[in-house]
């Protein structure tokens, strides 16, 4: 009953015209951020920061504006999925393998439309999941003392590297990179500066949102300039939107299914709605008897995905909200909104700044309806946004991020900073180094230090402190885990790659 | 061999970020760990990481040629001239450039660049200034009186 009076407090957030405009805003940009290839979520949502603090929201308004941008670019990135092969995003990959050959067959309405109303069940339900298991999350964060954040942060950092990545030697590098960028600054606890080399700019440190930036939306105008922009025309014809109900009443299960084991996915540290659409689709692949038609095909290998994914993007929102951990490389783009906000994330949030919680989850829940609407029947404009070509797009992209930091700083110095991250971006990407754990590694970095060290002042520096808690032990037994099965389950689960036209 | 010498140079690095932490005062107050435990720690384990990249390299990776790394290189040089000009020069003239050359640099068509920057510069401004509403100066100061 609790819940149901808090969200109506939610609601009465949310349903403010300002509110509601900037949820449908969001929603509409999101959706366009996430069709585009070339503009992932994180790094769309990362540009856009900047700019909502320009316009002079407060907390709760800039937080609905973001996550409304980020689940919007989760429903999104299967438009280009399906029409060109391309993903939009990253997690969009696994709905090219059913998707395109669904279209080419002459059903590109049909998946279109199939997997916007699993989006919508997924991220439905995951919303729900995460107003129900957030606060309860919340309450047993209170036990955590800082020996079980560290344990937590090395937990987020090995699913990361472990499940996440193709190569664990190397997200372990990018964590340690991010880490050692995050040292950079005045240390917090003695004031001293460090690793500065006597730069006043670096006094304050590295703001995250010039590497975010950086790394993610000025490596991709280098990977651009790479591969020439080779132009993506629309390679399937769209006809007239009709919707599959057979296909839809057929697939309810499937989305049901995907729904529940993208949520799991997302809630993980450090895993996210990459790893909640392939779990998704593997799953049902081999859940279902007849599977031959998967890959081929088939509306269930089309609904998995997209379900999974999307309550994948919800299920992640927990361990940001709750536990101040992200679950995704978005979600930790959306917590360094927070920390830009001067909010913290974790148990306090809840009790202290209900009204955050609750409008954003309401807001959510407005959001889907207008993400449904969005992406059934007016699914065509977003079509178009497709054919907008890379020379465009991404001298757009770079001078909206170049504004944006300079409204943010106005100085030189984290301009200079953005292009150089941009360029260690392009040469990590080009050696598949991952860059998630590098965002990360720099937001976590101090507080990860902070908890090891305030550990170390309760127990008087004996180390065996850090494994004295149940709920520790259980972290760091976790930790390894994730880190070390990977290695032995990738002979067995091999990711399917996008097949060639 | 790309990954191998890409180890090498974070070998070096988080050798070099080692003894820097060397450097760090240590003040009055001090904690059983002090400033400079965890970033030691970090730089080991980065070192650990690099040597078994050494050890154990990745497949090559495909390297642009020649003409695309002078693309490369032109976009770096405009992206940094970008950030020194955008203030002095105001955001339309500077905002072009960029976009335009960019562009070019992205697909070498050169009426579709020239347009794309300045439909870009004059579109952004139009954005920025009017929908956003931040403090952007159209040309230099200088011009405006």
């Amino acid at each position: 009953m609790e819940t149901f009076s808090l969200l109506a407090q939610g609601f009465a957030v949310a349903l403010t015209p300002t509110t509601l405009m900037l949820a449908v805003a969001g929603c509409i940009i999101g959706t366009m951020v996430g069709a585009l290839p070339g503009l992932g979520p994180s790094n769309g949502v990362a540009i856009l920061i900047p700019l909502a603090f320009s316009l002079g929201l407060d907390a709760t308004e800039a937080l609905i504006l973001m996550t409304s941008v980020y689940y919007g670019a989760m429903y999104g990135g299967r438009i280009s999925s399906i029409l060109l092969n391309i993903p939009g995003d990253e997690p969009a990959l696994m709905t090219t393998l059913d998707g395109y050959p669904m279209a080419k067959a002459g059903r590109a309405s049909d998946a279109l439309v199939l997997s916007g109303v699993a989006s919508f069940v997924g991220a439905m339900l995951a919303t729900v999941g995460l107003m129900l298991l957030a606060p309860m999350l919340a309450r047993v964060a209170y036990l955590f003392g800082p020996s079980e954040y560290f344990a937590l942060y090395l937990l987020a950092f090995s699913t990361l590297g472990g499940i996440a990545s193709n190569n664990q030697r190397k997200a372990a590098l990018a964590a340690c990179i991010g880490l050692a960028i995050a040292m950079i600054g005045l240390d917090n606890s003695t004031g001293m500066s460090r690793f500065t080399g006597g730069n006043l700019h670096l006094m304050d440190g590295v703001d995250f949102l010039v590497a975010i930036v950086g790394l993610f939306a000025v490596s991709e105008v280098f990977i651009f300039i790479e591969s020439h922009g080779k132009s993506s025309a629309i390679g399937v014809k769209l006809e007239s939107i009709t919707v599959p109900v057979k296909d839809i009443i057929r697939c309810t299960g499937t989305m049901l299914r995907s729904t529940i084991i993208g949520f799991i996915a997302g809630i993980l540290p450090g895993a996210g709605a990459s790893l909640g659409s392939f779990l998704a689709y593997m799953a049902e692949k081999s859940f279902v008897r007849d599977n031959s038609g998967f890959g081929k095909g088939d509306p269930r290998g089309v609904a998995a995905p997209e379900a999974g994914n999307n309550a994948a993007a919800g299920g992640a929102l927990v361990p940001m909200l709750t536990l101040g951990v992200p679950g995704s490389g978005t979600t930790a783009v959306l917590l360094a909104l927070l920390m830009t906000l001067n909010i913290t994330p974790g148990p306090l949030l809840f009790t202290e700044r209900p009204e955050v919680v609750w409008g954003l989850m309401a807001a959510l829940l407005i959001a889907n309806i207008v993400l449904l609407i969005l992406n059934v029947p007016m699914v065509r404009i977003f079509v178009k946004v497709l054919s907008v070509p890379p020379r465009i797009l991404l001298p757009g992209v770079c001078m909206v991020s170049f504004v944006g930091i300079y409204s943010l700083s106005g100085s030189y110095f984290d301009l200079v900073l953005m292009i150089l991250f941009g360029l260690l971006g392009y040469f990590l990407r080009k050696l598949s180094v991952p860059t998630v754990p590098i965002i990360l590694g720099i937001l976590l970095g101090n507080h990860m230090e902070d908890s090891l060290r305030r550990a170390m002042v309760l127990s008087g520096g004996d180390w065996k402190y850090l494994f004295q808690s149940g709920i520790a032990i259980g972290f760091w037994v976790a930790a390894v885990v994730g880190f070390v099965a990977p290695v032995f389950l990738r002979r067995f689960i091999k990711k399917p790659q996008a097949h060639a036209d | 061999m790309s990954d191998r010498l890409f180890g090498l140079i974070v070998l070096i690095g988080s050798v070099a970020y080692f003894m820097a932490a060397a450097n760090i005062p240590t003040g009055f107050l001090v904690d059983p760990v002090g400033p400079k435990v965890f970033p030691r720690i970090v730089a080991g384990v980065a070192a650990l990481c690099a040597l078994l990249i050494i050890l154990n390299p990745d497949e090559e990776p495909t390297w642009p040629r020649g003409g695309v790394w002078l693309n490369l290189a032109i976009a770096l040089a405009v992206l940094v001239a970008y950030a020194y000009t955008l203030k002095p020069l105001g955001f339309l003239i500077p905002t072009a450039v960029a976009a335009g050359v960019l562009s070019y640099q992205i697909q070498a068509r050169l009426v579709a660049a020239i347009v794309t920057g300045l439909a870009l510069s004059g579109g952004l401004f139009i954005i920025f200034k009017f929908a956003l509403g931040l403090s952007l100066f159209p040309v230099p100061r200088s011009w405006m009186g």
